[in-house]
């Protein structure tokens, strides 16, 4: 069971290593691990693992590319690579098209999102809390509500939703939008599981006894302790917000209140209109509305695998 | 101090009162009404308690269930290809070295990070037979693929559904893997069990709770597809009817044909679908020998 000329290295549990720290290659003797293979199967892996890479790239690169291509080119060129850069035009035809209601349809995406997000964070963060760290009567009930939700499809509600909307004069507002995104069953669950890890009841019982109120308590302690929860919760919210689009098809109607990702929808049906060919402008359009959520995914990865190993847990 | 307790919870359960449960409450009772044209058509309509007449009339909804079927026999081909693929990747990246999976995992996760609308839009054009390339290509090989065509539409979705998903799953079936002790592995090697060994009869096994909770996750989006669909819909009209999905036919009786009540009895008939379906797959899994 020993290979000299292991080259693989060993694997550490996650979190003894600090990163960068790299293992001997060369070792006598083979020390607990996971991955000791021959040469043939670890060749097999990567190859397997390059192959998947390029699949999931691949469409991407496509994106990129066809982003920086005139019109003309995008139908008669090689969609893999570059010709002649024609990016800034496309941006300015964007950009310009229709007075600009690209840029509107981004501001309304964003207003919709954080406002929303960071409306329901505090609404579910305070549930959660409140059902993770006292006892009351109904408490049983109220969780049995929520993990009951978690079995409606979404398609139930939405019909009916309209129609309630209608009568609450909603429809084809922001407010559609935003209050109804407060409040997330899911982020509930996520904010109660978090709290039952990150709040030692012990601090709550010493803050009382220091003659703290309980509104005080939360405010001061459990929201600050349940801030990389909160965050989790505020980044896979504003993700769904972002991505939505059932919602925004059924109750917005006019299209300078429309989300990007209806703007582009409806690009796509028109096709071709006199002066512009939509084509490119949903190509370019698309690759402007992933730049907020590569940022935000990317400066918090740390959050969303969180999310989903809390996600998981289930 | 309990009330005040309770009282953390009031915002978020008044929201889910009105938000949630008032719309469920008003989905069963619409189901059981009926709006009616009065006499010659013209005029105001009138409401009617027609009873369970709208479920009837569903039940009976030959293109509603035949979109039904259509999911469904996509869902059971589509999901356990996906999750097949998800494990591989996941056992593949468990097998390459720590410093290997971190940068593969990244990249994998691209897809994951890309809207839901936009990986449909990159795939609709990757398929067009104008500005694709992937045409081009088969025509490489002698194939003439026409993405939009019936026979291949379902195929272009699934491979559209299993890019945006299998990063994701992969992710929740890696994560399971790595919580998995090391020295299990080191006595199975000892034993004598060979690496594909060891996937099959312990990795495998050891995930199964999160390809459980993957799989209930996939049975409950792709019963109740839509937006690709939808798109698709601008491209090919013929192929992607307008009541090619359930949820597409619900759209349409509501939204073009303005029967919202029929709309909100196929709602539930959907929701119910749906539930036991997967009530049905969790039984089934959790039944079965553990490892």
């Amino acid at each position: 069971m020993t290979t000299i000329l292991d080259t693989t290295t060993g694997q550490p549990a996650t979190g003894t290593t600090p990163p960068g720290v790299r293992r001997p290659r060369i070792r006598l003797r083979a020390e607990p691990g996971r991955s000791r293979h021959s040469t043939r199967t670890k060749a097999l892996v990567i190859s397997g693992l390059v192959l998947f890479t390029v699949y999931s790239l691949a469409p991407v690169w496509w994106l990129i590319v066809a982003a920086t291509k005139s019109r003309g080119e995008l139908y008669t060129s090689n969609g893999l690579w570059f010709t002649d850069i024609n990016l800034w035009n496309n941006l300015k035809d964007l950009f310009t098209y229709q007075d600009g209601i690209f840029l509107r349809w981004m501001g309304n995406t964003l207003f919709y999102g954080v406002v929303g997000t960071a409306g329901m964070t505090l609404v579910c963060v305070a549930c959660g809390y409140g059902l993770a760290m006292y006892e009351f009567r109904g408490r049983g009930f109220l969780m049995g509500c929520i993990i009951g939700s978690f079995l409606v499809p979404g398609a139930l509600l939405t019909i009916p939703s309209f129609l309630l909307f209608t009568d609450l004069g909603m429809v084809d507002t922001a407010t559609a939008m935003i209050v109804p995104s407060f409040f997330n069953a899911f982020s509930v669950y996520l904010a109660k599981v978090y709290a039952e890890g990150a709040i030692p009841p012990e601090l709550l019982e010493a803050a009382r006894i220091d003659g703290a109120g309980e509104y005080r308590i939360f405010f001061q302690i459990g929201a600050r302790l349940m801030s990389t929860g909160a965050a989790t919760i505020f980044l896979l919210g504003f993700v769904g917000m972002w991505n939505s689009f059932f919602g925004p098809l059924v109750f917005l109607r006019s299209s300078e209140k429309w989300t990007v990702m209806l703007g582009l929808y409806s690009w796509l049906k028109v096709k071709t209109d006199s002066s512009v060919d939509l084509v490119s402008l949903v190509v370019v359009g698309s690759i402007i509305s992933l730049i907020p959520m590569v940022i935000l995914m990317l400066s918090m990865q740390r959050y969303w695998r969180t999310g989903v190993t809390l996600g998981s847990l289930k | 101090m309990a009330l005040k307790g309770a009282s953390f919870t009031v915002p978020f359960f008044l929201g889910f009162a009105l938000f949630t449960v008032t719309p469920m409450v008003m989905a069963l009772k619409q189901s059981l009404y009926k709006a009616q044209s009065s006499g010659l058509g013209f005029g105001g309509k009138t409401i009617q308690f027609v009873g369970l007449d709208n479920f009837v009339q569903g039940l009976q909804d030959i293109r509603f269930w035949s979109a039904m079927g259509r999911v469904a026999l996509f869902a059971a081909i589509a999901i356990p290809l996906i999750q097949l693929a998800s494990v591989g990747l996941a056992l593949l990246l468990d097998a390459a070295s720590q410093r290997l999976a971190d940068r593969f995992r990244l990249l994998l996760l691209v897809p994951f990070m890309i809207p839901g609308i936009v990986a449909i839009l990159i795939w609709i054009y990757l398929y067009s037979p104008v500005v694709g390339p992937l045409t081009p290509f088969f025509r490489l090989f002698g194939i003439e693929a026409d993405f939009y065509s019936g026979s291949m539409i379902w195929i272009s979705i699934g491979n559209l559904m299993a890019w945006s998903s299998i990063g994701f799953n992969m992710l929740i079936v890696y994560a399971a893997l790595r919580a998995v002790p090391p020295e299990i592995y080191d006595s199975a090697r000892i034993d004598g069990a060979s690496e594909w060994r060891i996937a099959w009869s312990i990795k495998v096994p050891l995930v199964r709770r999160s390809l459980v909770l993957t799989s209930v996750l996939s049975i409950i989006g792709t019963l109740q597809i839509f937006s690709d669909p939808m798109l698709f819909r601008s491209m090919t009209p013929e192929t992607v009817t307008r009541d090619f999905t359930p949820i597409m036919a619900i759209y349409d009786w509501a939204f073009s044909q303005g029967e919202f009540n029929y709309a909100a009895a196929l709602s539930i008939i959907l929701a119910l679908v749906v539930g036991t379906a997967s009530a049905l797959f969790y039984r089934l899994t959790n039944k079965a020998p553990t490892s």
